[in-house]
């Protein structure tokens, strides 16, 4: 089939994986236009077709400051979350040389496999613990840090439940550890990084006020293209490039520019940032709803993660009885779609390493289901996502009794 | 119109399989297993069935039919149906069939369970052999492939009343050229791919190995004795040899000699002469009859005790619910415990069992 043979296959579809991906907002799309037709220059030429590319560049600069209330040079443009990821812990590990890593036992596997592999390069690297509902405690946080830990990575939402980090008492925990060091001398700084992928566009994210060293996002999370991302790196941090080639980005970043990318990254996150309140209520009204309907018609159903901190258009739930596959099988047969865990390289859903951090079984984490909103969503299709899930939860269950 | 789930391994068979049922009519959605990860088992990811490039085979052959296509994670179950179980008949001193165990846990039973929740109708796979309905007895029947050479009903012979009722096998009628020839015709990407042979997770035929790596433990060297006991020579650990082997025991012996029992309590390798590893019976345990309920009267069958030999004509006494006892018409070479009997009237599987 074609592109356009499926568009018309997908209608009516509900589209309930917003953490995966989003739609390209009309505002990143109009935006990007001229910069995919006429406006191809590089935007470091010299004639007026690169200046106004250039142009366009440092304006989405200044938009996505503006919106994290940082300094446009402190925003730098990459590839997308798992670039900004990997690069944050090489900014670290550079400055240092060796040294110990903390980490949250729930970040993305774009900060947790690029941690695990810094071990190879002499690293320490140690999981913090989390909480039931997801959550690491600064206390913790406080507790685990050594007089040679370089970096702490905790996310700021995260991807799976949903669940919200106390990011700023994190940050007061680095804050008075650096004073420390200050006080005592030492030239090693903790560097504290947030993976705010799922954060930046949908929750307010003041990384200049929090404190925080680094701060990573993805455009395409937030209504933007994918391909596009930036790590915000605060001013006084010793950057280190991760790719080394041309003069962009400061000469911090090699590569051209991913213009329209970059211009539809800007374009969106201004106008989430706009919409946020909005959207924020809309999400967690239909969010509630959706929990509401499921906790009423899926017997023994658990809502995972924090029911306070979370992301507004979260909706995580275990279906005891119900494996994953399955129910994403038949939701999929039903138009609806949903996710499951992570996809192994194979494109097969392995448990989620989140739901066994948060002290989840195997079996459990099995059959547990993410569902992610967004405004866009309807109260209708809530209703019939409700109502298909009860439906497969029960005929699956009923099968099982069966298979006893 | 009906529902089936059908196996893909990425392999020619498989393929040509889901493209007949598509063509048949079926509303066909293509499911590749991942039953354990290329590291655990310490090997490169090239060699295994389900190996990465595998897995891009089936997913292509399903875009070209247009068909749905998913990878299902069942390694947890395979590695405590198959995998351990496997290691374990070994450290027991027999030696065993995963691929039965394979079909009979994880694609006729997780599989199967798996294709209801999905509310398929059928299980499908790419294995040569056939399921009949018997109107006369009312049950499903299990029999042979059209082609002899390419049969394999005798891995299969566990399959349930139930679970024939829903299975598809529909390369059962063909035979292997013919199998190629659809899948030229179709330009399946894979119609070159040569057939798979060996155990999936010890594709180097190093099962010893395989069980080392997997268990971390260590399987002492002991004697090799004659059947009076005198030692022979030094083994390099008991789960390296199988009933019946003479190649790799490295010994110069002045006369050929195989390996006729293990003796795990000496740790002590048997060897005798060819002559000495024939024998007229055998005991079946966890016997699966299908073409009938247990028999009252012993039957004449005609038996087959590997997947790589004839079946041969024997008497077939039932002792209890699921278990018989076989007396062959002439003496069977090697006789091995853990490997599977398997029971034929004509074309049909009567059932089987594990020989003990």
């Amino acid at each position: 089939m074609t592109a356009a043979a499926w568009q018309s296959y997908n209608q009516g579809m509900i589209y309930l994986d917003n953490g995966a991906t989003t739609p390209l907002s009309e505002q990143a799309r109009s935006a990007m236009k001229p910069y995919l037709e006429d406006l191809y220059g590089n935007a470091m030429a010299v004639y007026r077709l690169g200046a106004q590319s250039r142009q366009a560049v440092e304006e989405a600069r200044g938009k996505i400051a503006a919106v994290l209330g940082t300094k446009p040079e402190e925003v730098y443009f990459t590839s997308g979350g798992t670039e900004s990821d990997n690069w944050a812990v090489e900014i670290a590990a550079a400055e240092a040389g060796g040294g110990h890593i903390l980490l949250s036992a729930v970040e993305h596997p774009a900060v947790y496999n690029k941690c695990m592999a810094m071990k190879a390069r002499g690293f320490t690297v140690e999981l913090l613990p989390v909480d039931q509902e997801g959550q690491v405690s600064p206390e913790a946080a406080a507790a685990a840090i050594r007089p040679d830990t370089i970096l702490l990575s905790v996310m700021t939402a995260n991807n799976e439940v949903g669940t919200i980090q106390p990011i700023s008492a994190i940050a007061a925990v680095a804050a008075r550890e650096n004073e420390k060091r200050r006080q005592a001398g030492t030239a090693q700084r903790l560097l504290l990084h947030t993976d705010a992928v799922q954060a930046v566009g949908h929750i307010p994210c003041t990384a200049a006020s929090l404190g925080i060293d680094m701060l990573s996002a993805s455009a395409h999370k937030f209504g933007g293209p994918k391909g596009a991302g930036f790590l915000y790196i605060r001013k006084g941090v010793p950057v280190h490039p991760l790719l080394i080639g041309g003069a962009q980005e400061r000469s911090m970043r090699g590569g051209t520019h991913n213009v329209p990318g970059i211009v539809g990254m800007g374009a969106a996150l201004a106008e989430a940032a706009a919409q946020m309140d909005a959207h924020m209520a809309r999400e967690k009204a239909l969010r509630d709803r959706l929990i509401d309907g499921l906790r009423a018609a899926v017997p023994g159903c658990r809502i995972n993660g924090s029911l306070q901190d979370r992301l507004p258009g979260c909706c995580h739930v275990t279906m005891p009885g119900v494996p994953a596959e399955s129910a994403l099988f038949r939701l999929d047969r039903a138009g609806i779609c949903a996710s499951a865990g992570s996809a192994c390289e194979a494109g097969a859903v392995r448990p989620s390493r989140t739901l066994l951090a948060m002290g989840q079984s195997e079996e459990e984490a099995r059959c547990s289901l993410r569902l992610t909103l967004s405004y866009r969503n309807t109260e209708d299709e809530i209703e019939e996502t409700v109502r298909t899930l009860a439906e497969i939860a029960a005929s699956i269950r009923a099968l099982q009794q069966e298979g006893k | 119109m009906k529902k089936v789930l059908v196996a893909m391994s990425g392999g020619v068979d498989s393929s040509v399989a889901a493209c007949l049922l598509k063509e048949q009519g079926y509303e066909t959605t293509g499911v590749t297993l991942k039953l354990f990860d290329n590291e655990d088992v310490g090997m490169s990811c090239e060699k295994s069935c389900c190996s990465l490039s595998d897995v891009e085979d089936a997913r292509s052959v399903s875009f070209r039919l247009g068909i749905p296509y998913y990878v299902f994670d069942f390694s947890g179950d395979f590695r405590r149906e198959v995998i351990d179980r496997f290691i374990e008949d070994y450290e027991d001193g027999r030696t065993p069939n995963p691929c039965i165990d394979c079909n009979r846990y994880i694609k006729f039973l997780k599989l199967f369970q798996r294709g209801r929740e999905m509310q398929q109708d059928y299980v499908a796979t790419g294995h040569y052999a056939r399921v009949a309905y018997d109107r006369a007895a009312g049950r499903y029947l299990l029999k042979r492939a059209l082609d002899p050479k390419k049969d394999q009903s005798y891995v299969l012979y566990n399959l349930t009343q139930e679970q024939l009722a829903h299975t598809l096998f529909p390369l059962g009628g063909m035979e292997k050229s013919e199998t190629r020839a659809i899948a030229e015709r179709f330009g399946l990407v894979n119609a070159e791919k040569r057939d798979s042979q060996d155990i999936c997770f010890a594709p180097d035929g190093d099962y010893a190995g395989f069980i080392r790596r997997t268990t971390g433990r260590d399987y002492p060297p002991g004697d090799f004795v004659d059947q009076q006991g005198h030692v022979l020579g030094q083994h390099k650990g008991i789960i390296r040899y199988t009933i019946g082997q003479r190649k790799g025991l490295g010994l110069a012996l002045p006369q050929p000699m195989y390996v006729m029992k293990k003796d795990l309590a000496k740790n002590q390798v048997v060897l005798g002469l060819d002559k000495d590893l024939f024998s007229r019976s055998l005991d079946v345990a966890d016997f699966n009859w299908i073409a009938c309920e247990v028999p009252r009267q012993p039957l004449r069958l005609m038996v087959k005790i590997r997947y790589s030999q004839k079946a041969y004509p024997a008497r077939v006494i039932p002792t209890a619910a699921d278990r018989v006892h076989v007396e062959f018409e002439a003496p069977q070479r090697a006789i091995t415990a853990g490997q599977a009997a398997v029971m034929y009237d004509g074309d049909i599987v009567v059932g089987g069992g594990t020989i003990l």
